[in-house]
């Protein structure tokens, strides 16, 4: 559970080409991409955001190139969620990849603005404003495994050896 | 109930043979492709999986594209590693710069993509591979890193978008703006979650070129993935190419789609979309006079040799204006030779315009052509993203080749059936 966790509120259809410019796509490293989170339409984003906070953004969270950078980027910020009433697949698949939770609730997207304070349950994809409760729907299976086993690397390494385990037994 | 071409598809490369729309299954795809951007974090993620290396070698192709041939000491780095991963695992298909280009363009140059194909990239743009009767589907690099671990990854079978192309194109109307309509009718997520199938009469007035500028940008509508039905130019290019794995898919009459459009060439104009989004496509004649500083001919979109052809009918015997910077770059190393045998090339040159080795170079504000502060460019790229193509306040014009070309004539966006040049 994260208490009070500062709003950072953006429109519709935010692309990854201004969440992390393509100039920056020779960098790799988190500490290096965090430095340039979301520098295409809020420069002065990491001057601001705190570990913990999180990002609530309309429609198409996420839209255009397939740079894993800007989920990177945003959770290398110090980002413990991302709350969209849409994303654009391939982001949303690269987050819960890397482990960025990402979640989509277009209530809360509705109820919140820039600077508000909100609880987030990450476990539960809750959240709570003021006295309102917000909650989202179970994530498919095959999501949900890759989320529990902490993003898909940890996943496939157990699924490798599964796999060979499984060669090998027959 | 009948499949769609992209339910046949998914079912060829699933074990079961089994793929409906809304189903989550596995796929192998017959290509997995990275490029130096994309790839470095896919081959470090790979050594995470603990893995022995890519299942199938074979089935990897690495392109250096984007930063290539690269601009400093990092971007070279990125490229030695790519290198040395495919040294590593015998990879045959490495591409670098004088004998590659830029992945999606190369792909089908190359074989590696024809009828009935799919191909997983590290790289949204990977859906050109629809203009050939395939697949190509986007993903990051953690997504591609499993994919060469395990030879299959899982997916959601899209539902479809049917999308009837009938009629002839008028002058200087091309495939850049058969998707530029398409995205301005139905929204930057108009086709999320969903696959476009295109088809009907008016295909055969678009060549494999013209075919991959509308396949590029269909993720630009949200797309996961497109296909075009297969005709004769398309198994022509395929086995001049040497595509010969899989059989072409058609779709049933009783196909299931999502939604139907028709789109009627006879009455399309050409289009320019306006700075931030792609979808802000707007007749060319409500822009005429629109100043820019830039011209850029190129990218995986609109680099081909059609699209250097139609630039080089403009400026032929003409000059670039004081005004401008024309910056134009063949998509591939092949496309390059072909210009150069035509003499293309020399055309640019004497016209004014600088011409770049093939490379992704400025599209996505990389290098080779960058935009400063307030600078406006027109592209025939796939995205004018706020400071997609530099600085934060530069800005960028969609268009076809034609209608860049005509602009680096006057400094200004201008109609190019003043010319006469067809």
């Amino acid at each position: 559970m994260i208490t009070s966790a500062c709003v950072h509120r953006y429109g519709d259809n935010v692309d990854t080409d201004t969440i992390l410019p393509g100039r920056y796509l020779t960098l790799r490293r988190p500490e290096d991409l965090a430095g340039h989170c979301m520098e295409g339409l809020d420069p002065d984003f990491v001057r601001r955001v705190k570990a913990g906070d999180i990002i609530v953004a309309g429609r198409n969270f996420g839209s255009g190139s397939s740079r894993e950078h800007a989920p990177l980027a945003i959770r290398a910020a110090g980002i413990s969620c991302v709350v969209a009433t849409s994303f654009a697949r391939i982001f949303y698949r690269n987050a819960i990849n890397i482990g960025l939770p990402v979640f989509e609730c277009p209530e809360l997207v509705a109820a919140v603005r820039s600077g508000d304070r909100v609880d987030v349950d990450l476990v539960e994809g809750a959240f709570t404003l003021g006295a309102t409760r917000f909650e989202t729907p179970p994530l498919p299976a095959v999501i949900q495994s890759i989320v529990d086993a902490q993003g898909l690397v940890p996943f496939i390494a157990r699924e490798f050896k599964r796999r060979a385990a499984d060669g090998a037994n027959r | 109930m009948g499949q769609t071409m992209t339910e046949k598809l998914y079912a060829a490369h699933t074990a079961t043979g089994v793929a409906k729309a809304g189903d989550i299954v596995m796929v192998a795809p017959d290509v997995v492709l990275i490029n130096d951007v994309s790839g470095t974090i896919t081959i470090e993620q790979l050594e995470c999986m603990q893995v022995p290396g890519p299942r199938y070698p074979e089935r990897v192709v690495l392109v250096a594209d984007h930063f290539s041939p690269a601009k400093d000491v990092i971007s070279a780095e990125s490229i030695r590693l790519l290198r040395r991963f495919g040294r590593q695992f015998g990879i045959e298909h490495y591409y670098d710069a004088g004998n590659g280009g830029i992945e999606h363009t190369l792909l089908p140059e190359i074989g590696m993509i024809g009828p009935g194909g799919i191909v997983f990239g590290a790289d949204s743009h990977t859906c050109t591979a629809g203009a050939f009767n395939a697949s190509g589907m986007g993903f990051g690099s953690t997504d591609l890193a499993a994919a060469m671990a395990l030879g299959e990854l899982w997916v959601k079978v899209p539902e479809s978008m049917r999308v009837e192309i009938v009629g002839s194109p008028r002058p200087y109307v091309t495939g850049k703006d058969i998707i530029l309509s398409l995205i301005a009718a139905i929204g930057s997520d108009g086709a999320a979650n969903l696959s476009i199938e295109f088809g009907g009469p008016g295909l055969c007035h678009l060549n494999v070129d013209e075919r991959m500028a509308v396949a590029n940008m269909a993720v630009e509508a949200g797309a996961e993935t497109c296909v075009f039905e297969a005709d004769e130019q398309v198994h022509a290019f395929a086995a001049e190419h040497g595509w010969q794995q899989r059989s072409a898919v058609a779709p049933d009459p009783d196909a299931s789609y999502r939604s139907t459009r028709v789109i009627d060439l006879n009455t399309l104009e050409p289009l320019v979309a306006v700075p931030p989004s792609p979808a802000n496509g707007t007749v060319l004649s409500k822009l005429i006079g629109t100043k820019v500083d830039q011209v850029y001919i190129g990218n995986c979109s609109n680099g081909t040799i059609t699209d250097l052809r139609q630039a080089a009918s403009v400026l032929r015997g003409r000059k670039v204006s004081r005004e401008v910077r024309v910056v134009i770059v063949p998509a591939t190393n092949a496309i390059y030779r072909q210009a150069a045998a035509e003499g293309l090339l020399e055309v640019f040159a004497a016209a004014g315009a600088a011409v770049s080795l093939p490379t992704c170079g400025a599209c996505f504000g990389g290098h080779m052509g960058v935009l400063a502060e307030g600078e406006t460019a027109i592209a025939t790229t796939n995205r004018n993203f706020k400071g997609r193509m530099g600085h934060r306040d530069s800005r960028v014009y969609l268009a076809n080749a034609w209608v860049a070309a005509t602009a680096a004539l006057k400094g200004e966006i201008a109609d190019p059936s003043m010319l006469a040049v067809i």
